[in-house]
């Protein structure tokens, strides 16, 4: 379903991205695992039209994402690692936005909106504005949105960020039970080692742009010798700590905060 | 077009909204034409220049008109921090179809925006030469709310943070509106003066709204104000469009 090949990607003299090779099948879950800076979001935004790589090739679902951009945009849904919902219109029509731009046809649009904010219990609250839910009900309409226009792939880039042990079980719940269900392939990356330990099918474990290793959980795990995920990742990344300097929309977002009492 | 239809409902349900920004958003052209109109007046008329409230009504129009089109482009640097750019950049829809869209719902605002304001005109004691002339002063309406619209969204395609639009708002939001002859003539301006207000496009806006509503004190021939706000918002618009085709996440 994702065939990637000798994927790079350079900024200037920096090297992000560098000789990726990965296949991901249909219907398999397929967790993207590294330290800060790991060129994890790279890859990410590559795979999702966001961003031209240096050289190397992509494949989704057969389509060059870079000359078929819209048939690509059309079969993958997308969670990002920050928010995109419109915080001053309400869930349902957060809905009909997405339905609207990706072309769903007007009753079936209706139709999954409701089985979707059903099935991610925020149907109740279809009608209040996104600005005032909490971070987990957020994420979880986030997520319903990306399923609306019935996406052969589903990308979460770590969809659970700043969310509760509760939210976050919720969250791989639905998400396991979608790829079930549907069979969506799920590529997802996280920096939580246990939650990716539970729902990912395989692992690709990515620093300093270099993919380190691929296998199945249980693989990487007996490839290092280590008894859970965590000290597997240690092992193959290092236990050095990488910074990311704060972006304009860090700051941002600090600023917003500070003026909307933290509503947003 | 649907792409279209729903990004412009989108920025009408986002303004009829927000209460507060509406009311505020009246709140500073009230404060010009009161203050400005009847403080002003008397000296106006001593200097053989007729009613001051009929001539600064057309600017102060226009004022809120430049105000609400070009923050609604700018508003792109809100939608970029929060995240609902990247949602529609993301969908399989040209870039072009989201320009347009927004561009046209961000105009739309404002020419409600610059509609409420001649209806306070109205009531405030602003008189037409007649009332037909209300149709065509918001066909300048238009003109100018589309031309700033797209500037703005020019502008915004290109803003990271806040310090930039503070830039924005003091080095080109108040000079054009400054310069515009919203607040003096600018058939007596000299100079240097004369050949800047000349240069800014809101002049011909404000003057065409001035022509078709009688205003003393055009400058201008309507025809010419007509053709250059139709030659500069397309040229915007290009722009805007290219600027926007250019955005990275």
């Amino acid at each position: 379903m994702i065939r990637v090949r000798n994927l790079v990607k350079t900024f200037g003299s920096f090297t992000a991205v560098n000789d990726v090779t990965f296949d991901v099948a249909e219907g398999e879950i397929f967790a993207f695992l590294g330290p800060n800076g790991a060129g994890k979001t790279t890859t990410f935004k590559m795979l999702t039209t966001l961003l031209k790589p240096t050289s190397g090739e992509i494949e989704l679902d057969g389509l060059n994402p870079q000359t078929h951009q819209n048939q690509a945009r059309q079969r993958f849904g997308i969670v990002f690692q920050d928010p995109s919902l419109d915080g001053d219109l309400t869930a349902w029509e957060n809905m009909e936005i997405h339905g609207v731009l990706y072309h769903v046809q007007h009753k079936i649009r209706r139709q999954r909106s409701e089985e979707l904010l059903k099935l991610f219990e925020l149907w109740d609250r279809r009608n209040d504005q996104v600005k005032k839910f909490s971070g987990g009900m957020k994420r979880r309409l986030e997520i319903a949105r990306g399923f609306l226009h019935t996406p052969k792939i589903l990308f979460l880039d770590e969809p659970t960020l700043g969310l509760d042990p509760q939210s976050r079980d919720q969250l791989w719940t639905h998400v396991k039970s979608v790829n079930e269900s549907e069979r969506v392939t799920v590529f997802l990356t996280t920096h939580y080692m246990d939650a990716a330990d539970r729902v990912a099918h395989r692992i690709g474990v990515i620093d300093r742009g270099k993919l380190v290793t691929q296998g199945t959980p249980k693989a990487i795990k007996e490839q290092t010798g280590t008894n859970t995920l965590e000290e597997a990742f240690l092992k193959l990344t290092g236990s050095t700590i990488r910074d990311e300097s704060a972006n304009a929309a860090d700051q941002m977002r600090q600023f917003a905060k500070m003026w909307s009492g933290g509503r947003r | 077009m649907s792409a279209i239809y729903i990004l412009w409902l989108r920025e009408l349900k986002r303004y009829t909204r927000s209460r507060a920004q509406i009311v505020a958003s009246l709140g500073q052209p009230m404060l010009y034409l009161l203050v400005l109109g009847f403080g002003l007046g008397p000296v106006f008329k001593r200097a053989g220049n007729g009613d001051y409230f009929q001539f600064i009504a057309p600017g102060v129009i226009g004022m809120s008109v430049l105000f609400s089109s070009i923050f609604s482009g700018l508003g792109l640097l809100w939608d970029r921090q929060f995240g609902f750019l990247k949602e529609t950049l993301v969908a399989p829809v040209s870039r072009m179809q989201i320009m347009i869209g927004r561009t046209l719902g961000g105009a739309t605002v404002a020419c409600i925006q610059g509609l409420s304001v001649l209806v306070i005109c109205l009531l405030a004691g602003f008189r037409p030469a007649h009332f037909s002339a209300i149709p065509l002063a918001l066909g300048f309406m238009v003109l100018i709310a589309i031309l700033f619209a797209a500037l703005g969204m020019a502008i915004g395609s290109g803003l990271q943070d806040m310090q930039g639009f503070q830039l924005i708002m003091n080095f080109l939001v108040m000079p054009v509106y400054f310069l515009s002859g919203a607040m003096f003539p600018l058939n007596d301006a000299k100079s240097v003066l004369k050949y800047i207000t000349r240069a800014d496009p809101l002049s011909y806006g404000i003057d065409g709204m001035r022509n078709v509503l009688g205003a003393s004190n055009s400058a201008f021939d309507p025809r010419l104000d007509f053709i250059v706000l139709v030659i500069v918002g397309a040229i915007f618009l290009v722009f805007g469009a290219y600027r926007f085709s250019k955005i990275e996440i």
